[in-house]
């Protein structure tokens, strides 16, 4: 298990990358941590000519926090995201799915944006990025950058809107109202494998308790990340409404379509859309009273599946 | 049709090595035959064993997954640098390793010590949960893992122990020096002074 | 300093280099060697067409390609067949590279060898290979069937067939106040050492000597096959097992072709060869072992007491029989377990498919067979309203019944006598550990509160310390080192460590003194090998008696040198001394100078050895009759049959209804080996052996589809647990010597493994009210068995699963 043979270039900024890659067209490739791409070529089930490694470029290395979003360069690890309090305290969401992105030696080298690029619909950050209406900056030579949002960036399984020489420079995960509260939870067969479901959920609580918006994003059970509004089945209700929940696990189930794998019939992966559900909402209620009450610090959120 | 050489400059344990490797050499590979660092071992190649992880500016990493071309200017370690080559030494971990035995063919020993030397320089007295975390990325089929965690556990207390012994040891950020400093302060390897001029590294970030 | 070693929990002296990363397996030598790369088949089953190598020729660095026609004639014979039987009837073995037919994905078609092994992957995926595919036989129920057939000239896939009884099952069934059929079903699994396999092959023509390092079980066996393939005399041919990262019964399988191409390419190339598997090789190129599936007729009476079991079984062997029907014969003989069965019957059926072959992985077959009878006596109990225990009980061997003769052939081709045990011993001991009896209300209380708790429990007897024999030599040189060797190799046992208390103990030297050598044919070239938990019993006996010879030698000597009685001397720390006056003593170092008659001194010491130094008997040769020159010893331990150690585990499981997960929230070992050499060393035996049948339990399959593709073929996909699904396990012993051999010790290295799949069965089982009669089980089988029986919340909350979609839904739209 050796990759191929292939060319390698190490540009050191964002221009140069840019003209590398408008230059190699179909036969370049970016490389950032290189967690997911790497495996397939030691397989060599890929053998791209050219890999243009961008982990020399330091202005893609940096989180913002901002007043109304956290925005993630494309040299970011996820260890790095999942470190960072002041992104955690403005999006808790980021840190309760990152922990669950496989294991911690591949998120000290994985990186986000490149984890989003990646559109594996069972990687637990498209979901996230999908479920706050984020968004992807992408460069290209010759252009000015765009932003595409997570609605339109995910395609079909491990295919984005990106074209051949775009770059990912960074997402944009807007932060949820204050006050909202949010979880993810999520069943794999070992710990730290890919999901056989995940649900991330954020629930906003009226002033009387009851729930004013709810929305869940699924990975593993859509060929893209999957995002669904449960106001419908929980507006007005307590967020740990039974039947409210039971609603709303139906509402993520229809919108659902699961396919079968190794791990997973049909059947077990709308199981688990619904069990999964009606966890991640609750769990996203008890978060919202907590941060409503200001009783919790962020570090200690986090529910495991 | 000979392939292109990269000129490739590896900070590894605290000595700075040159080799001629193509773009596509894999860092474990490197270490391994062009360095002759075996402790190192691979044991999958697709990222999901962990028996290859080294600490790439003080973080577990897995060598398979990176180039060796990739880690040009950053601070490797692998598990020879945890002690001085020319002893007989154990570092804290390894010697609780040998207490608890929790290794028995060693072939996916070195990966685990050197997943459990980012774990305690991040995390000096991990709970249960935690250092399961910490070493859920590494596979073992001889142990069955409890005497790993009791190693993690006793390993923790050596070095704690240490720490509170040793004079000027406070590294106020455990996780921005290259781990030979902060981990094994008593037992940094020889060449570990210079390191410390670029073990910055990590603290960029 | 003691050197009573024997029996104490010391630390292992081979962990140190390891720890270190200073040990040395396979791929951490030869880093000059020449590497190489197979073209594999694609096809589970095909003939080879045509092979075109046109386009790889110009790669830079390639060396060598070679296929079935470049091989000299003794290399292009079959494979050996390791373990003939009169049942195998048709044997079948593969080719060191395929001829004209393919019968499994990932059989080796074509040898590349080429400067690095970056070069040689490149090589092979330019080397054309055309295929005609043929029909895949998978599946051992299709295999069965005989409707297509794996091997050309045969009319169906039948292997082996054997029947083996005891008393007379038929009239014993047609009288048993009870009866019950039932169908158990265990599926593949596999070794998986963290190290897969790997060769490297020296060629020295200038002093004509083949050295072949490779990750085996067994050096004195792959040597004898090197040496007759090509015609070497066997002390041409040194092989070595170095450092092993894991075996587990894998690479007790061999000559694997790698082990004799590579050393062949090394011979013809002049240069180094060296060929490390990597995960995918391992994967479809090595071998698998568990899948079998069994019908089990058995009658009993009111106390639950058997009075026939009738078992027959289909044994999926793979593509080809190389190591023989070992594994149904071990799941044939070892199906009994501790119980007495009056009227036995067993009969398998061993089966080709278009698989990776079967060779035996830890606890090779047991597994299986505890599964049937564990889950069989659950039957039992279960239709008598009894519990589990009481039923076992009333099943067990006596202790005043030792010896126990079960009436069966073993896999060693002797009688199957248990030779001791006390499993009423054994059952109160775990009953206690795992809080049996409490249990109940334990589980009445999690209910009350929604959560779904189960208690099971399995026993087996393990078979262990086959014959024939195994070897030791031990030689006190003049320095005092005491080095040790014996032919059987370490894979990660601590024999390093156990060997050395043996010999420390039983020549009275402390244990730093002692160096120990294991699978080193240039060290001891007469062998067998390392697998069914054979290691301490017999290498472990051989050291033993060649440490006494050792003792006694050395104690003839000084008796000598200070007129004094053998018998009356005694070795204590390393000093040969007249027992009652510790003053007379001579250190054993010296005892060695003095052992040898020289004419040339070689150091200060060495000159009380020669001709003018030593007082002389003038009457006497300086080497006496029958004695010989040095402190060494050499001896053979050889048992007129295996000895049966025994053990139970016992687990208490957690089911969530709604994902199916199972947690193991306690698990419990009692275990009887006889004597212990090292308990921490057998504790971490039990220990891997447990996280393993966990594995078997709940995660780790073949996915084969209908074609033959093995659709897992990776740590991703192949669920190995981590430590975060390996519960913490609690260990009590019982020490019940073995009266076969000297040291009253059994096999420990496979315990661990053998009754997980029942253990964690039973558990479930008793959580859920299903009946659990395969294995693995995943989530989503559990989920669908408790939903098909009713037993699972249709959805997780209220109604809320009430528009759940049906099974047979696979690919259904919304709900």
């Amino acid at each position: 298990m050796k990759p191929p043979p292939f060319a390698y270039h190490a540009p050191t900024s964002v221009a140069a990358a840019l003209e590398l890659l408008a230059e190699l067209g179909d036969d370049g490739k970016v490389l950032a941590g290189g967690q997911s791409l790497i495996p397939l070529l030691n397989m060599r089930l890929a053998a791209p000519a050219h890999l243009v490694d961008i982990n020399r470029i330091d202005e893609l290395v940096g989180i913002e926090v901002g007043d109304d979003a956290v925005t993630v360069g494309a040299g970011v690890r996820h260890a790095a995201l999942e470190r960072d309090e002041a992104a955690a305290q403005a999006a808790p969401l980021l840190r309760q799915a990152l922990r669950l992105v496989a294991h911690p030696a591949i998120r000290n080298r994985g990186t986000v944006c490149g984890s989003i690029a990646h559109a594996d619909p069972a990687g637990e950050l498209t979901a996230v990025l999908a479920l706050l209406g984020g968004t992807v900056r992408v460069a290209r030579h010759g252009g000015d950058s765009h932003d595409i949002a997570a609605a339109d960036f995910f395609v079909a399984p491990l295919e984005s809107s990106l074209r051949p020489a775009d770059l990912v420079t960074s997402v944009r995960f807007p932060r949820p109202p204050i006050g909202a509260g949010s979880a993810f939870v999520e069943f794999a067969r070992r710990h730290g494998d890919y999901a056989l479901c995940g649900i991330g959920a954020t629930v906003a609580l009226a002033d009387d308790g009851s729930v004013a918006t709810a929305r869940v994003g699924a990975i593993s059970i859509h060929p893209t990340p999957l995002v669904v509004d449960c106001g419908a089945a929980l507006v007005g209700r307590p967020p740990d409404d039974e039947r409210a929940l039971t609603a709303a696990a139906e509402l993520v189930d229809e919108a659902s379509s699961p396919e079968p794998d190794l791990h997973a019939t049909v059947l077990y992966r709308r199981q688990l859309t619904r069990v999964l559900t009606a966890r991640a909402i609750a769990a996203a209620g008890a978060h919202a009273r907590r941060r409503r009450r200001g009783t919790t610090h962020p570090t200690q959120e986090g529910i495991d599946g | 049709m000979a392939e292109t050489l990269e000129q490739v400059t590896l900070r590894v344990n605290g000595t700075t090595r040159q080799l001629r490797v193509p773009a596509r050499r894999l860092l474990s590979d490197a270490l391994r035959h062009d360095l002759r660092l075996t402790g190192t071992h691979v044991g999958c190649e697709h990222g999901v064993c962990g028996c290859c992880t080294v600490l790439l500016d003080g973080d577990p990493v897995r060598s398979c997954l990176m180039f060796a071309v990739s880690a040009e200017g950053h601070e490797l370690t692998t598990v020879e640098g945890l002690t001085p080559r020319d002893g007989d030494e154990l570092h804290p971990i390894q010697r609780s390793f040998q207490e608890c035995h929790g290794l028995q063919c060693g072939f996916c020993t070195p990966g685990f010590i050197m997943s459990i030397a980012g774990l305690l320089a991040d995390n000096p007295d991990p709970d249960e949960d935690e250092i399961v975390e910490g070493i859920s990325g590494n596979l073992c089929r001889c142990t069955g893992y409890r005497n790993i965690i009791r190693a993690v556990q006793r390993a923790a207390e050596l070095l704690r122990a240490a720490e509170s012994e040793a004079p000027g040891a406070d590294d106020p950020s455990p996780h921005g020096a290259a781990t030979t400093t902060s981990v094994s302060v008593p037992y940094a390897p020889s060449g570990a002074d210079d390191h410390d001029a670029t073990g910055d590294e990590g603290s960029a970030r | 300093m003691t050197t009573q070693m024997f029996g104490e929990a010391i630390v292992r002296r081979e962990d140190p280099r390891l720890l270190r990363g200073d040990g040395h397996y396979l791929d951490d030598l030869g880093h000059d060697a020449y590497a190489v790369a197979f073209a594999r088949s694609p096809h589970a089953h095909a003939r080879v067409t045509q092979i075109d190598v046109a386009d790889a020729l110009d790669v830079d660095g390639l060396i060598a390609i070679y296929t079935y026609d470049d091989l000299p004639a003794r290399l292009a014979e079959p494979l050996p067949l390791l373990i003939p039987h009169p049942a195998l009837t048709a044997p079948r073995t593969g080719h060191a590279l395929a001829p004209a037919v393919v019968h499994h994905v990932g059989e080796p078609v074509v040898m590349v060898v080429a400067s690095d092994r970056y070069i040689a992957e490149d090589v092979v995926d330019r080397i054309v290979v055309t295929y005609e595919p043929l029909p895949a036989v998978v599946g051992v129920e299709r295999a069965a069937s005989g409707q297509r057939v794996v091997h050309d000239g045969m009319d169906d896939n039948v292997a082996a067939h054997l029947l083996q009884e005891v008393g007379d099952v038929d009239a014993a069934l047609a009288t048993a106040p009870h009866r019950l059929d039932l169908r158990f079903e265990i599926e593949r699994s596999a070794s998986m050492p963290m190290e897969g396999r790997g060769v490297l092959a020296r060629w020295d023509p200038d002093d004509p000597r083949l050295r072949v390092y490779t990750s085996t079980q067994t050096t004195t066996s792959v040597r004898a096959a090197i040496a007759a393939a090509f015609d070497l005399a066997d002390v041409h041919v040194e092989v070595i097992a170095p450092d092993v990262g894991g075996g587990f019964g894998v690479k007790i399988m061999h000559p694997w072709p790698e082990e004799l191409l590579v050393p062949w390419a090394a011979m013809t190339l002049g240069h180094e060869v060296k060929w490390v598997e990597d995960r995918r090789e391992h994967f479809i190129s090595s071998s698998h072992e568990r899948g079998q599936i069994h019908d089990v007729t058995v009658g009993y009476d009111d106390d639950g007491r058997i009075l026939a079991l009738d078992v027959r079984f289909l044994h999926d062997n793979g593509a080809y029989t190389p190591y023989g029907i070992i594994v149904p014969i071990i799941t044939s003989t070892q199906l009994p377990g501790p119980y007495k069965l009056p009227n036995y019957r067993v009969e398998f059926t061993s089966l080709y498919t278009n698989t990776v072959i079967v060779t035996p992985y830890r606890g090779a077959g047991r597994p299986q067979a505890v599964f049937a009878m564990e889950r069989t006596i659950d039957a039992i109990a279960r239709d008598l309203g009894a519990d589990r225990t009481q039923v076992r009980a009333a099943n067990f061997v006596q202790p005043d019944e030792f010896p126990y003769d079960v009436g069966l052939v073993f896999q060693d081709g002797r009688p199957t006598i248990y030779d001791s045990g006390d499993f009423q011993a054994s059952l109160r001991k775990l009953t206690a550990l795992i809080g049996w009896g409490a249990f109940a209300q334990q589980k009445e209380q999690a209910q009350a509160d929604g959560r779904m708790l189960g208690i099971g429990l399995a026993c087996y007897v393990e078979g262990t310390g086959v014959g024939p024999y195994e070897g030791a030599h031990v030689h006190v040189e003049t320095s005092g080192r005491v080095m040790v060797s014996t032919g059987l190799t370490t894979q990660g046992q601590g024999h390093e460590t156990a060997f050395a208390q043996i010999v420390a103990t039983e020549l009275g030297v402390p244990i730093e003194d002692v160096a120990v050598t294991t699978g080193d044919t240039r060290r001891f070239g007469y062998a067998v090998g390392t697998f069914a938990s054979r290691a301490a019993v017999m290498s472990g006996n051989a050291i033993a008696l060649a440490a006494r010879a050792v003792n006694a030698k050395a104690r003839t000597v000084a008796a000598r040198a200070l007129e004094a009685n053998p018998d009356d001397m005694e070795i204590i720390d390393g000093v040969v001394r007249v027992k009652g006056s510790p003053a007379e003593g001579i250190p054993l170092n010296q005892v060695a100078v003095l052992s040898n008659p020289l004419r040339y001194s070689f150091s200060e010491a060495a000159q009380a050895a020669t001709q003018f130094a030593v007082p002389a008997d003038d009457d006497q040769p300086p080497v006496r009759d029958g004695e010989e020159p040095g402190l060494e010893g050499r001896a053979y331990y050889s048992p007129p049959r295996s000895t049966f150690a025994n053990g139970m585990h016992a687990a208490v499981v957690e089911v969530d209804p709604q994902s199916g997960n199972v947690a193991v929230l306690d698990y419990a070992v009692v275990h009887d080996c006889g004597n212990l050499v090292n308990p921490r060393i057998v504790e971490g035996q039990i220990h891997g052996g447990v996280a393993q049948g966990i594995g078997g339990a709940l995660y780790e399959r073949m996915a084969y589809d209908e074609h033959g593709q093995l659709l897992n073929a990776s740590f991703m996909d192949f669920l190995m647990p981590y430590a975060s699904e390996v519960p913490t396990v609690r260990i009590d012993h019982l020490e019940t010597p073995s009266p076969l051999n000297p040291l009253g010790v059994k096999g420990a290295g496979e315990a661990g493994v053998i009754p997980g799949a029942a253990t964690i069965a039973a558990a479930i089982e008793d959580a859920t009210g299903v009946p659990i009669s395969r294995m693995p089980l995943s989530p989503d089988e559990l989920f669908r068995l408790l939903r098909s029986n009713g037993t699972a919340p249709l959805a997780p909350l209220g109604a809320l699963g009430t528009s759940i979609p049906e099974p047979d839904d696979q690919h259904g739209g919304n709900a």
